[in-house]
């Protein structure tokens, strides 16, 4: 089963600008491999990325094959409240993963 | 006589069959790269500026280059950056990611890692609140190339 690995700062002061970065295990396999016999490889990646912000979405990805194997991602938000951000990673073959994180906003 | 007709001969045959043995593979995935920003772009005009690609230029593996994409806008509730989008020219599919942000993000910057086939040219698109489209664009050579090797 896949695993994640989510660095979120576990403090902030309100309207900071923090750094949220994700990385997650998977093979994004790219569908346009060959096997030694010829055969193509299936395609089997992660789609999509989104993380909410107690409840609201703050950010969206669409991925494509071009993203390396065990996607890494980092972006931004301004701190607002305290609460929970959560992850959510969907793809192909009924592909789902999540993660949360909690924050602590002064 | 014969020899001009024979020379004549030799040149059809050349102009006609050298351009579609050269031109068409080389142009085909660029093709799909303009054809990729336009249904992201639509008709709108794409300017240079506020948008910055930080790629290394030369890479030794294709399949793991990381990428950052920054855009210059203060992010505020009138004035902030809707989505970034990233393509490539080479790889066997033209996109690479969609980024959806707002302006709660406070910072219009996305980092990731990404596959390169082959040396090429990454564009990088960010598309603004007033609707804008900024561009920018960076060719990266790749030693090992992605994506195509074989499976062992």
């Amino acid at each position: 089963m896949a695993s994640a690995l989510i660095n979120v700062p576990p403090k902030a002061k309100r309207g900071d600008v923090i750094e949220i970065r994700t990385l997650t295990s998977h093979i994004m396999e790219t569908g346009f491999r060959r096997t030694a016999a010829g055969e193509l490889v299936p395609r089997d990646i992660i789609t999509s990325f989104t993380c909410r912000y107690n409840g609201t979405e703050i950010f969206r990805a669409d991925l494509f094959p071009a993203i390396a194997a065990n996607p890494y991602l980092s972006f931004f938000t301004v701190a607002k409240d305290s609460g929970k951000l959560e992850f959510e990673w969907i793809g192909d073959n009924g592909f789902v993963s999540t993660a949360s994180a909690s924050i602590t906003v002064e | 006589m014969p020899s001009t007709r024979r020379q004549f001969l030799h040149l059809t045959v050349a102009a006609g069959t050298i351009p579609i043995v050269t031109i068409r593979p080389i142009e085909a995935t660029p093709a799909m790269l303009g054809t990729a920003i336009r249904n992201v772009v639509g008709e709108a005009q794409l300017r240079t500026g506020k948008i910055r690609l930080d790629i290394p230029p030369l890479v030794e593996n294709g399949n793991t280059v990381p990428m950052t994409v920054s855009v210059a806008s203060p992010m505020t509730a009138a004035d902030y950056v809707k989505s970034i989008h990233v393509f490539n020219e080479k790889n066997p599919q033209p996109n690479i990611g969609n980024f959806h942000l707002g302006p709660w993000a406070g910072r219009a910057q996305v980092s990731t890692r990404i596959r390169l086939a082959d040396s090429q040219k990454v564009v990088a698109i960010a598309r603004l609140s007033d609707d804008s489209f900024w561009q920018v664009a960076a060719d990266v050579v790749v030693t090992l190339a992605a994506c195509t090797e074989e499976v062992n």
